[in-house]
């Protein structure tokens, strides 16, 4: 096993670094990876960590406690502003989601290789946050208990079907595909795995739960082919929804007569803002998680430097979809999209949009240089930046836009209340849980694909 | 007193069972004597004893442990039964019979769930208000006006709308106390009989009554009948907010008091001396004037306006609609009208005034000359007497008296001038004359002018006694304090403004220990036999003053008519001859142009505290200032910019708007306030707002704003000079304010020309009714250039389609609408904290836009209700269908359904939707309920809702037209806006009929939409301002702006 010191050293220039580590074979991958589930000694900074995280959860299920005994209120939302902190952050969680579909489906049917080591638990970050994000349009609406299944077309409803002109309909199909898809494709992908835990396993109770997690997984060329097919098959389905779910969620907006939310490009806009903080988000586990369990030689400079890379090139398209919202609210010569613009750069939230610019846009353009994409702390502070940036982002769509729009009387303010900060860092909380709770019951990091990676592997076709 | 349910509680365990005292004989002798069939439901209520279950157990021994069995009830009414056959009762086997009892006789006219409306009036300081009052099953739910009284006309002002909530407020005084620990009434009903009998003695000296202002004759009948029964005693008034400087104007000029009437619908050209009488009713006949001076605008038949100019001090609605305004310190005003009165012909040494003022006292003088007789030159309330006089001289001179103006004697019962009335009172009380103190109605303690030191007088009479609605600061200090009756729950009578009489009829019994005013008084005047009256019901004693006016045979018939018309016909106070005479003008006062002027003025929601509680009125933004729950205190933005405070600037969005707090010195006694810069008001002046700050004002009033009374002098009351004020400098006064944004920025939500473009149907350059509309004639109702359906051209509105028109010339911002929308559809009132964060629920808003200069700037008015969108934006973004559009071109907001996403109000470029972010509604106070209108739904937490153009008198409408097989006619719904408007300015109809008033007015060249070009198609649309400036007169706005 390399040490740090080696396998995290750029190489010189025109070399890239390699995608596994050197003299790894079937079994170091196989028990280095399996390892970390099965293991007797749970390490103790995964206690202390989860140990906090049940704290905020703690805090979070008080927040939402209180908030369906007393009411929606408690937040800070108002008339004109009526979405603050909850959308902005569904709109953020769902967004950070999208990196993992893209890194499973996307990348595997581009035949990249190197997604093997980063796909699994960007999976999970996907479900995670997707989990986080179908919180907020359920406790942000003022009775949640008649939302949960009026919003959905069942027979249990008086006979009233949902009413599908309204995006957050859409959305309510978007979401919950795209959490079944992603569910299944994670699964589907943690079956090889679970059986080869299920193999490995020194307890009876350990080896009944990864058995049935299994499905009575042989390995097989059958069952590999129908493996094949059916991973395939997700990948195709998954892939159009990493487009469509945030065009879906844009869509909440772009089709309101909000100015600064009825612009057309809100789709595009948004599905390169969600890949962006996705990676953002997928470097910000990545780097802890490599050197917090030292799989440097899986996850290798290679992969920090193509998430660099995919940031900066996402990273451009929100810059040139920020550039162009302000020129055509200009160039509409439309005194509302006038008016917005002027608000964005002089009104009472515009530091936010100077943040936001600095965060989302001056900031990552260091990821144009090597020294910052082969770092990996450097690179762990851009992937901040861009997901505090990112969330700004939605902050100045939401609530800017909200805040001042058409008559000038209504013209409003937005301000957080100690519960809106508590469910928001609350869903940190659950979602770092969530996620150390997967790295300790199930392989991190895909075993069998990182498997196919080594050169034992190669088969001739 | 049994228990009429438990069968177990008929069983007496043994361990309970009392020594028998009862016979069994006494039993059935009671039995036996029973007539009809009297079934006793326990045996406790037939023995009136417990015990009697021991006597049974006696005497059935045997069958003692049967009882302890809940089953056995039928076996134990059998063994009952068989013991009581002896004593002739027989039968005893069914379950016995519980009386219920059923409508079988319906009270008089009572369909329930149909309302009942009756004619009744609102006592206001010293006149009424004629009303109509709306009952569902006799209880009052909402006051309209009167359509038949020319006082009302249909119309009320915002405090009369707002009165229902006062009826069943749960913090009124509900019992007699005295020395602040409840009693029953009979014991004070002794007490004051006791010295009653003691006053006689010594012909009443000593005993002195306090009232407010009253124009009861009644009343004032009594009064007399008081005073002939104790001729020491003597009468007081005192109301903080009076016509003391009416009064003497008067008197300075005719020699008598008299009360001036204006016909403001004759005058093509009007003059207001700080004369706020667009405001509400402390201007006495401000429904009526306000809406005879807005017929003289209206541009419906022809082209002609009249032309209003105000020379007022603090900002005010009336000055809003001027088309002409000076600003002027308080002081200043009374030069104005000199210099005014001057030119018009009356000998009074002119005014100093500077250039500016000249030039416009000037034009103002040229165009009442041109309009001799079709004029009129109103004095402000609030001004000195010489001004009253000056404008009564200059009314004179011009010929408008019996054109534009009448003189009738006072409505008053009894006139005097209140500062000198209670003047009287304190030197008395301190002198230890009075020894008995009857106050009915009112707060002196609290608002009694600070330098007379009331409450230390009041140390040194013997007996207090206090009649009043609610508990105050007064009440600390009274001996008995008897709870007054609402208006609404007694008989009364009272003046209008112009004299016409009118009975003022109970909608419901007394909800409390109350006592009506009458009733109370009536112990102080003892009967013929020497008796005081303690048992009498106003309404006897109303009709019975009634029978001395009207002593005919037809009494009866004539009293029905009076009571179910609202007033005495032909009852309006003749007009009478007077001639103004200004032989002793007193000289003008000469003000320090560099001393702060201090002005008192009532507040515009409050009033004069009297209104402190009331949840309503605290939570209706005041008209200028846009803010609620807290007075504020206006200096101008100069000032502002002078001590170094904010502004109200563009960048302005903040809902609660911390304040910085002035301490405001004022004849060595000290208040601080939160400062408010306000557009258009005077320099070194300051405007202090009365009735907040009071102590003991119940849940909903205490700790609101600051106290004005504590600076207020006797010889100052509302104008006084000589302020100081410092800026406190850490300290913040948070403001809960509903608009935060006051210019209209490059949008033009109000359309504004002036007459001369509308004469010419030019605007800046382009047709008129185009321009008003919108740049492109694609704005245009009509054929859109859509993709969506046209459902007008459809036909999908096939019978009825209901729209709205709101005449921007014709509001006057006096927020009735606003209340009246509230009490007709139960809107919640959310409390100052919410307001802060922006949740206010009132439907219908009234904004203010300034434009211009601040220092003297144009305002503007608009109502905005829900729009009710032809392409709503709101409708398609609902998830679950909650808002949804009707066929005849309603929103229809479907509570039920609503899930509270707030879409629907992110979508709503109007902004008019309101949002339930807590359980605003108030469940559980029972008083409350009684006042809600059963015809709308109690919306409860997580729901969104808007106006509907009260669907439900449309539907009540729709129901009786269908059953009488007809179509709805026009005018027979009236939305509760359109209803209480004083200036009709809002019209509810169908567009479909083409004969329709809406349509009519629709069809204007100054209709608009607002946010046309969104293409929302609003069923609600707006016809421009026009305003009638002098050519000879620059706008001040525009002065302003040059300067």
């Amino acid at each position: 096993m390399a040490t740090l010191g080696q396998i995290d050293v750029r190489p010189p220039k025109g070399v890239r670094p390699p995608i596994i580590g050197p003299g790894q074979t079937f079994g170091t991958v196989t028990d280095r990876i399996a390892g970390i589930v099965l293991t007797k000694h749970t390490p103790v900074f995964w206690i202390l960590v989860v140990a906090l995280c049940l704290a905020i959860f703690g805090m979070f299920n008080t927040a939402v406690g209180y908030l369906l005994f007393k009411g929606v209120g408690i937040w800070g939302i108002n008339i004109p502003v009526g979405w603050g902190f909850a959308i902005v952050n569904f709109v953020w969680w769902i967004g950070i989601g999208h990196a993992g579909t893209l890194i499973s489906a996307i990348l595997l049917l581009f035949k990249q290789g190197w997604r093997t080591s980063i796909n699994r638990f960007a999976e999970a970050m996907t479900i995670f946050a997707v989990m986080q994000a179908g919180l907020f349009p359920l406790l942000h609406t003022g009775r949640p208990w008649l939302a949960a299944y009026w919003l959905f077309p069942i027979p249990l409803t008086m006979g009233v079907w949902p009413q599908f002109r309204s995006p957050l309909i859409w959305d309510v199909f978007a979401v919950s595909t795209y959490f079944t898809v992603s569910f299944l494709f994670w699964g589907i992908g943690l079956i090889p795995d679970f059986a080869n835990l299920r193999d490995s396993a020194k307890t009876l109770v350990v080896r009944r739960i990864y058995g049935m997690l299994a499905m009575g997984w042989r390995g097989s060329a059958r069952h590999w082919n129908r493996y094949e097919t059916a991973y395939m098959l997700l990948a195709g389905l998954a892939t159009p929804l990493v487009l469509s779910v945030h065009s879906v969620v844009s869509l909440d907006f772009a089709v309101s007569v909000v100015p600064g939310w009825h612009t057309t490009f809100f789709p595009p806009y948004f599905v390169a803002g969600a890949i962006y903080s996705g990676f953002a988000m997928v470097l910000m586990l990545a780097i802890p998680f490599r050197y917090l369990y030292g799989m440097q030689d899986f996850i290798t400079l290679r992969h920090l430097q193509n998430c660099g890379k995919l940031m900066l090139a996402t990273g451009q398209i929100v810059a040139y979809s920020y550039a162009m919202e302000m020129f055509i609210g200009w160039y509409s010569n439309d005194r509302y999209e006038l008016a917005m613009v002027n608000n964005r750069l002089h009104g009472p939230y515009s530091h936010y949009y100077y943040m936001l610019i600095l965060c989302n846009i001056l900031i990552p353009q260091s990821l144009w240089f090597n020294s910052i994409r082969s770092t990996p702390w450097r690179l762990f502070v851009v992937s901040v930046v861009v997901n505090t940036g990112m969330w700004l982002e939605r902050f100045v769509i939401v609530v800017m836009s909200l805040q001042r729009d058409y008559i000038p009387t209504s013209w409003g303010m937005y301000w957080y209340t100690k519960w809106d900060m508590m469910i928001f860092v609350g869903t940190w909380g659950f979602f770092t849980l969530l996620f150390f709770i997967f790295i300790r019951v199930m392989p991190p990091i895909s075993i069998f694909e990182m498997r196919s990676l080594l050169p034992q592997a190669k088969v001739k076709e | 007193m049994s228990n009429i349910n438990d069968s177990n509680s008929n069983l007496i365990s043994p361990g309970e069972v009392k020594p028998a005292s009862l016979e069994l004989e006494t039993v059935r002798k009671r039995l036996s004597e029973a007539k009809g069939p009297k079934f006793w439901r326990t045996l406790e209520e037939l023995a009136d004893q417990p015990a009697f279950g021991e006597l049974l157990e006696r005497e059935f021994p045997r069958h003692a442990t049967e009882w302890v069995d809940p089953v056995s009830r039928r076996n134990f009414l059998k063994l009952a039964g068989a013991s009581m056959a002896l004593a002739g009762l027989a039968g005893c086997t069914r379950q016995p019979l519980e009386q219920i009892l059923p409508y079988v006789r319906q009270p008089e006219q009572l369909i329930p769930g149909k309302p009942i409306f009756y004619a009744t009036a609102m006592p206001f300081h010293g006149h009424v208000l004629p009303l109509v009052v709306e009952t569902h099953e006799f209880r009052p739910t909402k006051v309209e006006g009167n359509p038949q009284h020319t006082a009302s006309l249909g119309a009320t002002d915002l405090f009369a709308q707002a009165s229902i909530l006062d009826l069943y407020d749960p913090d009124r005084s509900n019992y007699v106390t005295h020395l602040g620990e409840g009693r029953p009434w009979g014991e004070c009903a002794l007490a004051l009989q006791s010295e009653v009998a003691a006053l006689k003695a010594t012909q009443g000296t000593g005993l002195r009554f306090l009232t407010g202002a009253m124009s009861s004759p009644t009343f004032g009948w009594q009064m007399k009948a008081v005073q002939r029964a104790f001729p020491q005693s003597k009468w007081h008034r005192w109301d903080p907010v009076n016509r003391d400087n009416a009064r003497a104007g008067s008197k300075l000029a005719f020699g008598a008091y008299y009360d001036a009437v204006y016909k403001l619908e004759a005058a093509a050209v009007v003059v207001s001396l700080d004369a706020d009488f667009l405001s509400g009713s402390w201007f006495p006949g401000f429904v009526r004037c306000a809406r005879d001076f807005m017929r003289g605008r209206k541009l419906d038949k022809d082209r002609t306006m009249n032309r209003l100019y105000v020379a007022e001090s603090s900002p005010s609605t009336t000055g809003a609609k001027a088309d002409h305004r000076l600003v002027l310190r308080p002081s200043e005003v009374d030069s104005v009208a000199r210099a005014l009165a001057a030119k018009v012909g009356v000998a009074a040494q002119g005014g100093r005034l500077n250039e500016d003022q000249q030039k416009w006292v000037d034009a103002v003088a040229a165009d009442l000359m041109d309009h001799k007789g079709k004029c009129v030159v109103v004095p402000g309330e609030f001004q000195s007497p010489a001004v009253h006089a000056l404008a009564h001289a200059m009314n004179a001179a011009l010929g408008n008296v019996g054109q534009t103006v009448a003189y009738i004697d006072p409505v008053e019962v009894d006139p005097v001038e209140h500062g000198q009335s209670i003047r009287e009172l304190v030197d008395d009380m301190n002198a230890g004359k009075v020894r008995t103190l009857v106050i009915l109605g009112g707060n002196p303690v609290f608002n009694a002018p600070v330098d007379l030191g009331f409450e230390n007088a009041l140390g040194k009479v013997a007996l207090r006694v206090q009649l009043s609605i609610y508990k105050n600061e007064t009440t600390d200090l009274m001996h008995w304090h008897v709870p007054e009756n609402h208006y609404l729950e007694g008989w009364s009578d009272g003046h209008a403004y112009d004299g016409t009489a009118s009975v003022i009829q109970p909608m419901i019994m007394p909800l409390y220990e109350g006592r009506n005013v009458h009733e109370f008084l009536a112990i102080f005047t003892p009967d013929e036999s020497g008796t005081p009256q303690t048992g009498v019901s106003s309404h006897d004693l109303v009709q019975t003053y009634w029978k001395t006016q009207h002593p005919t045979a037809d009494f009866e018939a004539w009293w029905r008519r009076t009571v179910h018309d609202g007033f005495v016909a032909d009852s309006a106070a003749p007009a009478r001859q007077v001639s103004a005479k200004l032989a002793s003008l007193p000289a003008p006062a000469v003000a320090n142009p560099n001393a702060i002027e201090v002005a008192f003025r009532p507040d515009p929601t409050i009033y004069d505290g009297s209104f402190i509680n009331n949840a309503w009125l605290q939570e209706t933004p005041k008209p200028l200032s846009r803010n609620t729950w807290d007075n504020v205190a206006m200096v101008s933005p100069a000032m502002a910019a002078v001590w170094k405070l904010n502004q109200v600037s563009d960048d302005n969005d903040h809902q609660s708007d911390a304040q910085r707090i002035l301490e405001v010195e004022f004849q060595g006694r000290k208040v601080e306030v939160p400062y408010w810069p306000q557009p258009g008001h005077p320099d070194n002046a300051i405007t202090l707002f009365l009735g907040y700050g009071q102590r003991k004002a119940g849940r909903v009033g205490s700790g609101t704003g600051y106290d004005a009374y504590k600076v207020r002098p006797s010889e100052a009351q509302y104008i006084g000079s000589g302020a100081t004020i410092t800026v406190s400098k850490d300290k913040y006064w948070d403001l809960a304010i509903t608009q935060g944004h006051f210019s209209m920025d490059a949008r033009e939500p109000v359309r504004v020309a002036t007459l001369e473009d509308f004469i010419q149907n030019k605007l800046d350059g382009e047709n008129f009714a185009d321009r008003v509309r919108g740049e492109a004639p694609n704005d245009r109702p009509g054929k859109p250039e859509s993709l969506y359906p046209d459902f007008r051209d459809k036909g999908f509105y096939q019978n009825y389609a209901w729209g709205m028109s709101i005449d921007l010339n014709s509001c006057v911002g006096c927020q009735a609408c606003a209340v009246a929308c509230q009490a007709e559809n139960n809107i919640s009132v959310v409390g100052k904290e919410q307001v802060q964060r922006g949740r206010e629920m009132q439907w219908i808003r009234i904004d203010a836009y300034y434009e211009g200069s601040p220092a003297n700037p144009n305002v503007y008015f608009q109502p905005v209700p829900c729009m009710q969108c032809e392409n709503a934006p709101c409708e398609p973004v609902c998830p679950v269908g909650a808002t949804i559009h009707s066929t005849e071109g309603l929103n229809d907001m479907v509570y039920n359904r609503c899930v509270g996403t707030r879409y629907c109000s992110n979508n709503c470029p109007y902004k008019v939707r309101r949002f339930n972010f807590f359980l605003f509604a108030d469940y559980e106070t029972p008083s409350l309920k009684l006042g809600r209108n059963p015809d709308v739904t109690v919306r409860s937490r997580g729901v969104m809702e808007k106006c509907t153009y009260c669907i439900q008198r449309i539907t009540q409408a729709r129901i009786a037209s269908e059953k009488e097989e007809r179509q709805i006619r026009d005018g027979e719904i009236k939305t509760a806006c359109q209803q209480v408007c004083p200036t009709e300015a809002i019209i509810f109809g169908d567009i479909n009929n083409k004969d329709s008033a809406v349509s009519k007015r629709k069809n204007s060249p100054r209709e608009y939409q607002l946010l046309a070009e969104l293409n929302t198609r609003p069923r609600t649309t707006y016809l421009a301002a026009v305003r009638n400036p002098n050519p000879k007169l620059e706008s001040g706005s525009e002065k302003a702006e040059k300067a």
